[in-house]
C-alpha cells in the first residue's frame, strides 16, 4: 500500500515536472517564433523553407530551416554566430544580418532552439 | 497707442488664418490619422510593432519632405509593398510567399486643403534626439559604385526596391525616398534604424562614415536614374 502510494506519487511527480519542461519550452518557441514572424520571415518565409517573399530576386538564397539534413550539418555555434554576426562571419551571405543588435543573446539561444525544433534535427556536431 | 493697437490687430489678421490652419491640421491628425499612426513616442515593444497599422509619425518633421506630404497625401500610392506589418499581409504559394492583397486597405486618401494642414501638422512632430541635422554632407555618388554597394556588398536590395518591381518587398520602396525624405533621416536611419524606429526588421549595418555618405548619396540620386 505505501509502496504503491509512494510509486504514485513519484509518477505524480515526474509526469508534472515533465509537463512543466514542456510548457516551458513551449513558452520559450513561442517567443523564438515571434521574433521569426518579425525578423526571419521576411527572407527565410513564412512556412520556414527559405521562401520568403524578399527570396524571389536574391543572388542567393536563403536557408530552407525546415531541411532536416542541411540545418542538421551546421553546428550549433555556427547557428548563434551566423544570428548574432552575420552570414560573413561564417563566410556566408552578407544577405544575412547581423541580428546582435536587434535581438538579445537569450533571444538568439532561444532562436536556435526553435530552428532545431522546426528542421526536427539535432546538431551533427 | 493707437498705433500699437493698429499693429496688434494687423498681426491678428496675418497669423489667425495660420493658427487656423495649424488647428485644422491638428484635428485631422486626431481624427484621421491616429489610428493607424503614433503621433506622439509609444513605449515601444514587439507587441506594439505587431499591433500598428502603419509607420510611427511623431518624427514626421524630421523625416518627411512637406511637398511630397502634400501630394501623396491627395493621391496615396503604397510604398511598402507588402504593408505593415509585413508577415501580416504575406500568404504562401507554390513559389515565394506573396502579398495577400485581400488583406491589405487603401490609405485614406484627402482634399487638397486636407492635405496641405495635416502635412502642417505632421512637419511639426519633431524629435531632434533622433535624427542629428547636418550628418549627410551632400556629396555626389557614382550610381555604379552605389549600385553595387546597395546590390552585391552590402545586400540592400534584398528586402528594398531601388526601382519599380525589382528588389525585395519587406521594407519601404526606395526609388521615391528623395522626394520623400529629408537626406538627414535616410542617412540616420541607415546608421541606426533601432533607434529611430525600435524593434524594426531592419538591423544596424554598422557602416563606416564614408559607406553611410555613399549610400544616402545613392538613395537620394536613386530618382534622377530612373529619369524622373
Amino acid at each position: 500500500m505505501n509502496i504503491t502510494r509512494t510509486v504514485s506519487i513519484l509518477s505524480l511527480a515526474s509526469g508534472l515536472l515533465f509537463a512543466g519542461q514542456t510548457v516551458a519550452a513551449d513558452a520559450e518557441h513561442a517567443r523564438a517564433a515571434r521574433n521569426y514572424d518579425t525578423y526571419c520571415v521576411q527572407c527565410h518565409g513564412i512556412n520556414r523553407n527559405g521562401r520568403g517573399i524578399n527570396s524571389r530576386d536574391m543572388s542567393v538564397q536563403p536557408r530552407d530551416h525546415s531541411d532536416a539534413k542541411g540545418m542538421g550539418d551546421i553546428p550549433e555555434n555556427e547557428i548563434l554566430k551566423v544570428i548574432k554576426e552575420g552570414g560573413l562571419a561564417v563566410n556566408k551571405s552578407v544577405l544575412m544580418p547581423a541580428w546582435g543588435g536587434v535581438m538579445s543573446d537569450a533571444e538568439i539561444n532561444e532562436m536556435a532552439a526553435y530552428l532545431r525544433h522546426v528542421c526536427k534535427c539535432g546538431s551533427s556536431k | 497707442m493707437k498705433l500699437h493697437i493698429l499693429a496688434a490687430l494687423g498681426i491678428g489678421l496675418i497669423t489667425a488664418p495660420v493658427h487656423a490652419a495649424d488647428n485644422a491640421g491638428t484635428a485631422l491628425l486626431k481624427s484621421q490619422c491616429m489610428s493607424c499612426h503614433a503621433i506622439s513616442k509609444p513605449v515601444a515593444s514587439l507587441d506594439r510593432l505587431w499591433e500598428r497599422k502603419g509607420p510611427d509619425l511623431h518624427y514626421a518633421g524630421n523625416k518627411f519632405n512637406q511637398p511630397w506630404l502634400e501630394k501623396w497625401l491627395q493621391n496615396p500610392v503604397r510604398i511598402r509593398p507588402a504593408g505593415e506589418l509585413y508577415t501580416r499581409h504575406l500568404k504562401g504559394s507554390d513559389k515565394e510567399d506573396v502579398v495577400d492583397e485581400s488583406t491589405l486597405t487603401p490609405h485614406v486618401k484627402l482634399s487638397k486643403s486636407e492635405a496641405e494642414a495635416v502635412a502642417g501638422a505632421l512637419m511639426a512632430l519633431t524629435a531632434p534626439d533622433l535624427v542629428e541635422k547636418g550628418v549627410f554632407k551632400g556629396a555626389k555618388v557614382s550610381m555604379t559604385m552605389g549600385g553595387m554597394f546597395f546590390g552585391k556588398l552590402r545586400g540592400c536590395g534584398a528586402c528594398h526596391m531601388a526601382k519599380p518591381g525589382s528588389g525585395g518587398s519587406s521594407g519601404p520602396e526606395l526609388y521615391t525616398a528623395s522626394e520623400r525624405l529629408q537626406p538627414d533621416y535616410i542617412y540616420s536611419y541607415i546608421k541606426d534604424p533601432q533607434k529611430i524606429d525600435p524593434g524594426i526588421w531592419m538591423p544596424a549595418l554598422g557602416l563606416s562614415e564614408p559607406d553611410l555618405q555613399r549610400l544616402t548619396g545613392y538613395i537620394l540620386q536613386l530618382d534622377a536614374r530612373e529619369g524622373k
